[in-house]
This record gives C-alpha cells, structure tokens and sequence, in this order.
C-alpha cells in the first residue's frame, strides 16, 4: 500500500506541474523503473479483497464509449473485460444496401481519426474486383493524403494521451498541427473530416493552386514540430515514469493475438504493410520502419512519433515525384465524366445518368484488400455479386483485434498504468464497432 | 500469394492427410482461396500453421458472408497470413444453414419463418412490439444455428472475430471460451448481417408511432 500511496502522490505531481518542461536533464541519470509490484508474494496486506469496479462508457480517459469492468486488488489490476459495442450502428449492414460509390461516405465513418484509410481500403479493394488501374498521379495523390492522415491520426493520439497523463499543453500543440492538416484536406476536398475525396479509379479532383506551397511549408515545419514535442516529453518525469516499463507484452503474444502496427513493432518487429505489399506509391518510396525494443509504452510513443517524420519523408518525396496527367481513371464504365462534356456530349450523359442513378455493376467476386493504417492492419473484405451494390463489405478494423492485447498489457499493473496502456494502445471506438 | 500450381501443391498434402478436406480451389483477382469442409477445419488450419514450408502463422482475419440464393449459404473466411514469404491465403469453410435444411424436410410453407428465424424473413417492423426479449443462442425457438469448430486454440486473435460473427450471422463456434453477442446488446435478437435480414427491420420500442400511424 505504501507504493500505491507513492503513486498517488506522483500522480499529484502531475497535475500540478502540467506535466511540461518540468524534468530537468535527469533522463539518463534515472533508475530503471520499477516494474509492477507483486502483491502476492510480498507481505500479506491488510486486507486483499478483490473489487470489481466499472469504468466507462462516458469516461474521458477511454478515448471513446469503451466500457472496462476491470477487478481491482487494492490499486492493481487483476483481471479485466473491455465491453464494447456502444457506438455501434450498422454500418456494413447499411453498406449491402448502397451502390458502391455511395458506400466511401459511409466507410470513411467508421474510425473517424483516420477516413482516408478506410476509404483506400474500400476503392483499393472495389478496384481490384474490376480490374481497373489507377492513374500514377491518383496513386501519388492519395500516397500523400494517407500519410497526412497518418500525421493527424498520430497528433490527436499524442496530443490525448499525453493529456491522460497530465500533460495538458501537448493538446493544444499536437492540435495546433492538426488543424494546418485539416486545412489542407479543406483545400483539397473541400471538407476537413470525412472527405469523400478517394473515388473508385483515383481522386475527385486534382490539387487545387497553391496547396503544393502550403503543404510544402507544412512538411518543412512538422519534423521540427515533432522534435518540440519530444523535448517536452523525453524529458518529463511524470511521462517517463508512467510510460517506461509498463505494458509491456512480448512480441509472440502479440503476433498471436493479431496485434499489427506501432504496437507490434515496438515490440521489435518491423512490420509494415507499405513495405511489405505493394499497394499505391509505396514501393518508390524511401523510408524508415521505426521499431522499439523493449516494446512497453515509451517504446509505443517512440514508434509513433517517428513515424511522422517518416510519413513527412514520404509525403515530400511523393511531391516532388507527382506525375502529371489524369487524375482519376478515365474508364467511363467506372468514373463519372467531367463536367464540362455533359453539356456537349450525349454519350458522357448517358454514362453520367447510368452511373448516378444504377451505379457500376461489380462482376461476382470477393476479395480481401488490407492496407496499414495508422493502428495496424486494416483489411477491407468486399463479397459482389454482380448487382450494383456490394453484398457484403466487412472491415478487420485494427482497433477491434488490437484491443483484445489490452487485457495482457494491463493484468498486474497499477489502474493508472492501465490508463496510460489504453492511450498507447489508440483505440478508436468508432473504428472498433463500426 | 501461393499461385495456382502452388495451390494445387497444398490441397494435394492436405489431401494425403485429410481426404476430402478440400472441396475447392479458388484463384480470382490474385487472390487464393481454398474451400474446405467445415468438419476438418482444425486440421487444415494446424497443418497450414504448423506443417514445414507452410507457416501460414499469422491469422489476419476472421469473417462470415452469407451468399443467400447459393448452397451451402453460410461461409467463415480465415484470411491467413505467411509473413516471411508475404503470402496470404484465404481458408473458406462452407456451411449449410441447418434451419433450412430441417424446414424443407418438414413444411415447405414453413420454409420463409423457420429460415429468417423470428426477426428474419417477412417482419413487419411497427406491428408486433418484441415481446419476450431473451438471449438466443442456438435451439432457443427451436431455430437451429450452423456450426463450426472454433479455432480460438490455434489462432487466440479470433476470440472477438469469431464473437463477431457470431452476433451478426448466428454461426455458433464449438469451444469457443465466451460466445456471447460482441456488438449488439445481449438481449438482441436475430442476426442482422444474413441477407434476409432486412434493413430497417429493427422493432421501435417507442410506442408513439403505432398508437398514432400504426
């Protein structure tokens, strides 16, 4: 008990001191921390009732309506159960019954941190069932606007997780840089959230003037950002305590439990589908697969964090690489026709008025097309049966299966750390029950 | 992706082991899938996972379809994973949905109720107010549910997936440590994501409608 009390009392110190800035170069000069106690084996405390408490749905620090029934031994954790389902509404029931280009709006909905995923997932796989190639400056375009959307993902992560653990500024920084990017989606698709800017066959339309200058400036300017953000972090001591050391599970538990992303390669395992398969801009991209190595929660805020400055590599070699040329395929079967020939062209009409109100037909087929997203592995699942309309469209979101580790991250640790574990692990609840 | 001799190659050893374990093979938009009998699941799975020169270890996902008009209706996808050679191979286990099969042999009539189950088939969705909302799980109502193994043994990342798919297509996974619904309440009923399950179909509790519309 007399730890626990400790903890408490560092917890205080958290808020107190905002959690930035706060550590002075002690880092190197700190003992290698303690790991969970062990009450069992210690002296028999006082009293070693078992409580069962309930956390959630509505709580903050759940990152989402995630519920934990979660069996307390005084301030550790010894059994767990994430209940779950909360915010779920049907959406790949609601899929069966669209065309295929009215289901992106509704996919894009499901893990609403990361829409443009969801959406490459779904046009990545409907194009693979028919066949139809994408333009090389679509695939540039959509390589950078994924990893955009991969530096966002990462900022509203790291902006709320260090806020779980009282470091209240990272929020308003991390959100800062957020909003440069949502500008740019704005720019692009004229939406900051759920763009609906992926099309089967390639992107709605093309960058507009000035968006290459804008996103350049952001892409200069994000790495610096980030190393701002570590030199708050590397050094806090609040942060170090609380992420060195805890949540730590091993690599083959992970992979057994279907772990993928920045929580298995912190782990160690440099695992990555963009290196892996060969799927949009990827394979003439050069960039780095940042792995941990002890694979406990500093290692998981390590991983994520370089993985910005990678996705802003990425993004600056893809813009100077952009192709010129159709930004979206010109198959007339698949892809609307430009505005301009409706008024011109009977035939574009006619393609114009097939597509908008029946929809393109997808040949029987089914197909499983997986991408990395910023939480691990998201597959999209697309079964056709030669209507208009997908028969079934299912998503391997990765917060659904990562979420299964949580249970081995926390048993044994302090509630507290189990807070902080939940935050590394980045559930997003839309995503887990879409 | 193992290409199609490659396929061929492991139905053939899976075949010297298991006969008649493999119903099918499948090579469509570069993707392989072999179809297999639901009741030699575990043994497929374990050889594909375990054999040396498979190691398909990593189990990406796991996932139900439902192909109404087709027989056997019900499918449960295995999308595996070899990570060092970055092979995937999809593992399809075929099943036939046992209510159909007992509603043929007993009524034809019967065939849309026992089918669709009590909130599947031709449900009027303000007419009759759900009343007894009870868990159902397999025989409850007498609707029969199909089965298959549950592979939560060799794979522990199915334990939700196979939840999953049990809460929207109702296939029951023997020996799974805790099959209950995973997305929609406990005390739901029906299986929402079979093709016959129509959208929209959900009862409203609120009684305002039917009094005024109904």
């Amino acid at each position: 008990m007399a730890e626990a009390a400790g903890i408490k009392a560092s917890m205080a110190g958290a808020s107190s001191a905002g959690g930035v800035g706060s550590g002075g170069p002690r880092t190197e000069a700190q003992p290698p921390p303690a790991g969970p106690p062990e009450p069992t084996t210690g002296p028999v405390a006082e009293s070693t009732e078992v409580m069962t408490v309930n956390i959630g749905p509505h709580h903050p620090a759940t990152h989402g309506v995630l519920r934990l029934v979660v069996d307390l031994e005084g301030e550790v954790v010894r059994d767990l159960k994430p209940v779950i389902g909360y915010v779920h509404t049907g959406i790949e029931k609601s899929c069966e019954d669209k065309s295929y280009w009215k289901v992106i709006p509704f996919v894009e909905r499901m893990d609403y941190v990361s829409y443009f995923f969801q959406m490459e997932a779904f046009c990545g796989a409907v194009e693979r069932l028919i066949e139809l190639e994408i333009p090389p400056r679509a695939k540039y375009l959509r390589t950078i606007f994924l990893e955009l959307n991969r530096i966002h993902s990462h900022l509203v992560w790291l902006g709320t997780t260090a806020l779980d653990l009282g470091a209240i500024s990272m929020l308003w920084y991390c959100f800062r840089e957020r909003e440069r990017i949502l500008d740019l989606f704005e720019m692009a698709a004229g939406q900051r959230m759920h763009t609906r800017y992926f099309q089967v066959g390639g992107v709605i339309e093309d960058i507009p003037r000035g968006f290459e200058q804008k996103l350049r400036s952001f892409v200069e300017d994000m790495p610096v950002r980030v190393g701002q953000y570590q030199a708050l972090l590397d050094r806090n001591e609040v942060f170090l305590s609380r992420t060195k050391g805890t949540g730590i599970v091993s690599r083959e538990r992970l992979l057994e439990l279907g772990v993928t992303g920045p929580l298995l390669r912190a782990a160690g395992e440099p695992w990555d589908l963009r290196k892996a398969f060969d799927y949009l801009a990827y394979p003439e991209m050069d960039f780095k697969i940042p792995v941990g190595t002890v694979g406990d929660n500093y290692d998981r805020y390590r991983v994520r964090v370089a993985e910005m400055v990678e996705s802003t590599r990425i993004i600056e070699q893809a813009l100077d690489a952009l192709p010129e040329g159709p930004f979206i395929a010109e198959d007339r079967k698949y892809v609307l026709p430009p505005r301009s020939e409706l008024s011109t062209s009977m035939e574009s009409l006619i393609h114009h008025f097939k597509l908008v109100t029946e929809g393109y037909r997808v040949g029987p087929g089914e197909l499983y097309y997986a991408i990395e997203s910023p939480r691990g592995e998201l597959g999209c699942f697309v079964l056709a049966d030669g209507s208009a309309k997908p028969s079934r469209v299912h998503f391997r979101d990765p917060s659904f299966v990562n979420l299964q580790a949580f249970r081995d991250m926390s048993v044994g640790s302090y509630i507290a750390d189990m807070i902080c574990s939940l935050g590394m692990l980045d559930p997003i609840l839309g995503g887990v029950d879409r | 992706m193992p290409d199609a001799p490659g396929l061929e190659l492991i139905r053939g050893a899976i075949e010297q082991d298991n006969p008649g374990a493999v119903l099918d093979t499948g090579f469509e938009h570069g993707c392989a899938s072999l179809a297999i009998d639901p009741e030699q699941l575990l043994a497929v799975l374990g050889w594909l996972r375990d054999a040396p020169g498979q190691g398909y270890r990593f189990l990406s996902s796991l996932h139900a379809a439902d192909y109404l008009p087709a027989e056997p209706r019900f499918a449960v996808h295995y999308e595996l994973l070899n990570r060092d050679r970055v092979e995937r191979l999809r593992v399809k286990a075929l099943l036939a949905d046992p209510a159909a099969a007992v509603a043929e042999r007993t009524d034809s009539a019967a065939v849309g109720v026992e089918a669709g189950g009590p909130a599947g088939g031709a449900v009027a969705p303000f007419s009759t107010p759900p009343t007894p909302r009870q868990p159902q799980r397999d025989g409850d109502e007498g609707q029969l549910l199909p089965e298959i193994d549950s592979c939560v043994e060799l794979f522990p990342t199915a334990e939700f997936q196979e939840r999953e798919a049990f809460d929207f297509f109702g296939i029951v996974f023997r020996g799974h440590p805790d099959l209950r619904r995973i997305l929609l309440p406990d005390d739901y009923v029906g299986w929402p994501q079979r093709r016959d399950f129509p959208v929209g179909g959900e009862p409203v509790t609120f009684t305002y409608n039917e009094r005024n519309y109904g």
